[in-house]
């Protein structure tokens, strides 16, 4: 099997984003099955100066249109339909990220080829690529087998970003935007940045967070008095902000903050990829589930298989007691 | 506005999930199905836009279980003005299958705009908003969190990283893949659900089967729990002794 493959480098405020680089180590290994080149196709405007730390790539394709300044899913798709139409490449690699979620079955779509989106990790046997992918959050993985010419979006977290980054000086092909993007349906506006109203969760040595087993916004005021007590403050999954029950700067995880606290308590939290990718760097994670099969308990250092409310009131209870002695 | 909501049911992952006997799919026998959550948050914004600037709301899925039917009427009830069921033999379909089977329901139909939820715990061969927006030829945004109607576009927030937005102005008609509403999806009482279902009648439709993608699934796995966190056990006094020590010894309370 040869082919090339292709890697979506993805940016945010004239910086290349971790994903990338995390797709180029992925590119790689495959590279390493099958030969051939592995290509960065970055989209973008004055951005060439990000191309040396692109230097994992043997080859970067550089589109250069104001148009691309910032990410438009029809703009991006438009340009990469004309790269890789004419292209016999064996895979090309998107984040499942924002961005690479309304790339990736887009672009098969038009192309006419395969999608297999959240994938964690591929094997090359008897000449044929597997790739691994998770389902029903992240309590069931699939092992698919994807003919050539396909677009794979990949989790973030999944493969070692620091593989894949390599200062270099790989070849360029500077090109400007092969298809008129001067009427398009999809117009970017601006970036909003969040509101610093709030604290800021990726700044605390500890965090209380709440999933869905926080059951009610009425049980918010137990885990912020132990938050209170521990000295840290209250965060997030999801479904908790979507409730309404806590504001949108609490949360961690993929469209959320990432953080590193000293203390992480999880508290009804199953522990979903897009959660796990925003804490799983913490020094200690405590998770308190019922639910002994949740995927919080791979990545906890302690767990409780218990109900949180059997739980949090006895600790608050305690930390009471010891300020109190 | 005329719009669009596709929603599915999925299975309820509260319940234990088992591995059919060819390992190549779950056993469906044991499962019991839920609406999909984002697709819920799909339905909230569509009526939230159509409470504001009129129009109708036409609740479109594929009926691949019975539970189907209640999340139907469940949307009727919500205040949604039609729902069609869509019939056919819907076994083992993927994506690709689905977005050409909408496609095909929706020549019936006149929109302006598609929504739904961004994905569902069961997508491997992509999405299906994505894919059938490509089908339909028309614009697709995901991950959206936030929807205004201004004359003939949208303004369309969607989430990235790090807890910013990016705004964009979208032509309609076009889909769009919900992340969240602006509203958590409204609640609606059984008594009314169970009205709903006396009175109300659904749309069918039928439906030939589709072809699926090129992928294979090979095999149907549970990940081997990791096992890396240490299980504290014991009474809940116990649990929580162990739980004190433990933040002693690692300096987070003195």
């Amino acid at each position: 099997m040869k082919g090339d493959i292709f890697v979506l480098v993805e940016h945010l405020k004239g910086e290349i984003s971790d994903i990338t680089f995390e797709l180029l180590s992925c590119g790689k290994a495959i590279k390493e099955q099958t030969g051939g080149t592995l290509f960065a196709i970055l989209l973008g405007h004055n951005l060439k100066s990000l191309i040396p730390d692109l230097g994992c790539a043997d080859k970067v394709i550089y589109v250069d249109d104001e148009n691309l300044s910032e990410f438009s899913p029809e703009a991006y798709k438009m340009v990469l339909v004309h790269l890789l139409r004419e292209k016999d490449f064996l895979f090309f690699l998107v984040g499942n990220t924002s961005y690479g979620m309304d790339i990736a079955s887009a672009l098969a779509a038009e192309l006419e080829v395969s999608c297999v989106v959240n994938c964690k990790d591929f094997r090359f046997e008897e000449d044929n690529f597997i790739f691994i992918t998770q389902t029903h959050g992240g309590k069931i993985l699939n092992e698919v087998s994807v003919p050539n010419k396909a677009v794979i979006s990949i989790l973030p977290g999944s493969f070692s970003a620091e593989e894949g980054k390599r200062e270099g000086s790989p070849s360029i092909e500077e090109i400007k935007s092969p298809v008129s993007l001067s009427t398009l349906k999809v117009r970017f506006k601006r970036i909003i940045e969040p509101e610093i109203t709030d604290v800021d969760i990726s700044k605390q040595n500890i965090l209380v967070s709440v999933g869905r087993g926080i059951q009610s916004k009425d049980n918010i005021p137990l885990v912020e008095e132990l938050a209170q007590l521990l000295g840290g403050v209250v965060g997030s999954t999801r479904p908790v902000i979507d409730q309404g029950w806590l504001p949108l700067s609490r949360l961690i995880g993929r469209s959320g903050k990432a953080v590193k606290p000293k203390l992480y308590l999880a508290l009804g939290i199953s522990g979903a990829l897009e959660h796990q990718e925003g804490m799983k760097g913490s020094e200690l994670i405590i998770a308190v589930n019922t639910d002994p099969t949740a995927p919080i308990f791979d990545i906890a250092h302690y767990g409780v298989e218990k109900d949180l409310f059997e739980i949090v009131p006895l600790i608050v209870q305690r930390l009471k007691e010891r300020k109190g002695s | 506005m005329k719009i669009i909501v596709l929603t599915t049911v999925i299975p309820d992952l509260i319940e234990e999930l088992e591995i059919s006997p060819d390992g190549k799919s779950l056993d469906k026998t044991y499962l019991r199905y839920i609406p999909n959550e984002l697709d819920d948050h799909a339905l909230e914004e569509a009526l939230l836009l159509k409470e504001r600037h009129g129009g109708e709301v036409v609740v479109l899925a594929l009926n691949i279980r019975e539970e189907t039917d209640e999340m139907l009427f469940a949307a009727l009830a919500k205040g949604a003005d039609k729902a069609v069921k869509i019939n056919g033999d819907f076994e083992g379909i993927d994506n690709h299958a689905k977005a050409k089977i909408l496609r095909k329901v929706l020549e019936n139909f006149e929109f302006d705009l598609i929504l739904t939820g961004v994905q569902t715990v069961e997508d491997i061969d992509g999405y299906v908003g994505p894919l059938l927006a490509s089908y339909l030829a028309i614009p697709y945004v995901g991950v959206v969190s936030g929807v205004s109607y201004l004359k003939d576009t949208l303004l369309v927030k969607k989430e990235l990283p790090g807890g910013l937005l990016t705004e964009m102005e979208v032509s309609i008609p076009c889909v769009l893949g919900i992340q969240a509403a602006e509203n958590p999806p409204r609640y609606v009482a059984i008594s009314r659900l169970r009205q709903m279902m006396r009175t109300a009648k659904l749309e069918e439709f039928q439906c030939e089967k589709e072809k699926n993608g090129k992928i294979e699934i090979k095999k149907v796995f549970k990940p081997e729990i990791a096992g890396k966190a240490e299980m504290i056990v014991g009474e809940p006094e116990e649990i929580v002794e162990k739980i004190v020590k433990i933040l002693e010894e690692k300096g987070i309370i003195k």
